[in-house]
């Protein structure tokens, strides 16, 4: 188990500086020769702190501000404002021991070398790291065998399926075994199998290393199977921290109720118990307030010959919709 | 140290190996440098058949010029080229980031990382051209002047290698720098010929301004045992302000680098 290290983000702010073209031949010849430039607050004044081992989420919409948080957090960005620290590390200066602490995984861009076989890549980022011959290739079938993935490792990248790909992209940012993950959007064009196994991986590495991850996704089963907690960023400020399930709770006071009775029932017979969503035939969906649950259920359970009964929450992924639509957690 | 020079040596085999992978591109490739090698002699061969002076320079002394010349033009498209017109795409395509975020040297990284052995004719036709040409002006070559002669070609390197990285470092601020890259090499492409070809003026631009006399002329009178200790301690100077200017500017530059986003 690794020492206990932490992110801790206090006040953190960026501004772009953005150049703006109006369309066509005239607007191009404008911008040619009169540049006009237009400050862009991607990050206002955010605070949040990272125990280690956590695994965080950022969601958000796109130009949220996760990739630019996510970035300043590694060093690559400069923030405009406020104190970062990664690991007992300020990321900007970008000493040898911070980057040998920290990996970057970006679904959309790839550092393994086209032409050649994943191992090649591998070697080379081992050199870079100091690891050993012997040690490196230990981790690296380590990871293979973690990945499940094995000739693949010794056939040109360009030959490899995408999910295969992103194995290999995963295997090549955690040689120097790091303590610190971020992903961005990791399993992004992944198929679902190829998605799932990725989390597995994820969810194994955590366990193994106590490594902290901090990851972006679009894909709402990313963020439910890997991320205890999350963080809402919109317009770049953080509108949200903290669980998924109290998210949901504070989203939406209800849960869903779907039963099956055995002979007909009139509609009346169900409105005291909850709203109706839908009768048909013999299968009703009742909508109730969270904290009666288990009583209108034993209810329900008492008053009709039920055949089959299931407690559901509102898809996470409308609700997490309304958020970002509204810009405000309720 | 060691772990800069077990990088470099899997920088370059994992470049050729990636090269040899397409075998047809490959063998395209050694033809092409065939032509390359072809188009260098016959220009030379244009100096031959005149035979005149430029300005105090006979026309064998002047085809040392060349031969250092036709030297960095090799060293230029083995080393210098495949790497630092690729700056321009990491900006880009935003691997930059990878780069940024390995604990090596990003300089050392961007200017090493690939090489492509399409300049080693040119790089053996111009080390022969200066042991002939100037082995024919001075009746043999002595240690020292070749010594020196070395240090000098040194620092021409360094120059040429910082000036160009200065120009790619800018990439950060306006993305696209080809056309100022083109420019450069067709302003060193003036240095096949002895500075004292060029009109005063000119010949102070390239002194002072662009440094291009001390590319290959400076080498090339070291050679011939023309030293002048001053213009090899202005060499010397040059190349480690220009060196120093490039690593400092670059790491200025990086201040504004804003990723491509994704």
């Amino acid at each position: 188990m690794r020492k206990s290290k932490h992110i801790q983000v206090e006040n953190l702010s960026k501004i772009y500086r953005v150049a703006d073209k109006k369309p066509g031949l005239k607007g191009t010849f404008s911008h040619f020769f009169n540049r006009s430039t237009n400050n862009v607050e991607a990050v206002k004044g955010v605070n949040f702190s990272i125990e280690a081992g956590e695994i965080v989420g950022f969601l958000g919409a796109n130009g949220a501000g996760k990739t630019t948080i996510l970035k300043m957090l590694c060093g690559l960005i400069h923030p405009t404002n406020g104190y970062i620290n990664v690991a007992g590390f300020s990321p900007q200066r970008r000493q040898n021991a911070f980057l040998k602490e920290i990996t970057l995984v970006m679904g959309q861009k790839q550092q393994l070398i086209w032409d050649l076989p994943p191992m090649d890549s591998f070697q080379v980022n081992a050199a870079v790291y100091g690891i050993l011959e012997m040690e490196s290739k230990n981790i690296i079938f380590e990871l293979a065998e973690m990945l499940d993935i094995g000739n693949e490792l010794y056939r040109p990248v360009r030959k490899l399926s995408l999910g295969q790909r992103m194995k290999a992209e995963l295997l090549a940012s955690l040689i120097h075994s790091p303590s610190v993950l971020f992903l961005d959007e990791p399993t992004l064009g992944l198929d679902v199998n190829a998605q799932s196994r990725v989390r597995g991986f994820l969810t194994e590495y955590n366990k193994r290393t106590n490594a902290t991850i901090l990851l972006t996704s679009h894909y709402m089963a990313d963020i439910t199977t890997l991320c205890p907690r999350i963080l809402c960023v919109h317009e770049g400020q953080i509108i949200y921290d903290g669980d998924l399930d109290s998210l949901s709770s504070r989203l939406n006071p209800n849960k869903k109720i779907i039963f099956e009775v055995r002979s007909d029932v009139s509609k009346e017979s169900f409105s005291k118990y909850g709203k109706i969503q839908e009768i048909n035939k013999g299968f009703i969906s009742l909508l109730v307030s969270r904290n009666k649950v288990n009583f209108i259920v034993n209810q329900l359970l008492s008053d009709f010959e039920i055949v089959d009964l299931e407690i559901k929450d509102p898809p996470i992924d409308e609700l997490i919709g309304d958020i970002f639509s509204n810009g405000k957690v309720l | 140290m060691k772990r800069y020079l077990l990088s470099l040596r899997l920088f370059w085999t994992t470049a050729l190996s990636a090269q040899l992978e397409y075998r047809f591109n490959f063998l395209i490739e050694l033809i092409a440098m065939l032509g390359t090698l072809l188009g260098s002699v016959f220009i030379l061969s244009l100096f031959f058949s005149h035979g005149n002076k430029i300005g105090d320079w006979t026309w064998e002394a002047a085809l040392v010029v060349q031969g250092v010349y036709t030297l960095l033009d090799g060293i230029t498209n083995t080393f210098l080229k495949p790497n630092l017109s690729e700056i321009v795409n990491y900006v880009r395509e935003g691997t930059l980031d990878f780069v940024l975020l390995k604990p090596i040297d990003s300089q050392f990284w961007l200017s090493t990382r690939t090489i492509s052995p399409s300049g080693l004719p040119e790089i053996c036709l111009g080390f022969s051209l200066i042991i002939w040409s100037s082995n024919r002006v001075s009746n043999g070559i002595h240690f020292d002047h070749i010594a020196i002669f070395i240090i000098s070609l040194f620092c021409a390197i360094i120059i040429l290698y910082s000036f160009w990285f200065l120009i790619a470092s800018t990439t950060i601020w306006f993305v696209k720098t080809w056309n100022a890259t083109e420019v450069l090499r067709a302003v060193l492409a003036s240095g096949r010929y002895p500075v004292a070809a060029y009109p005063p003026s000119l010949r102070l631009f390239f002194t002072l301004v662009l440094p291009v006399a001390f590319l290959t002329t400076v080498p090339a009178q070291m050679i011939l045992g023309n030293i002048n200790l001053l213009k090899l301690f202005t060499s010397l100077l040059f190349s480690i302000i220009f060196f120093n200017l490039s690593r400092y500017f670059w790491k200025f530059a990086l201040r504004f680098y804003t990723s491509a986003s994704s």
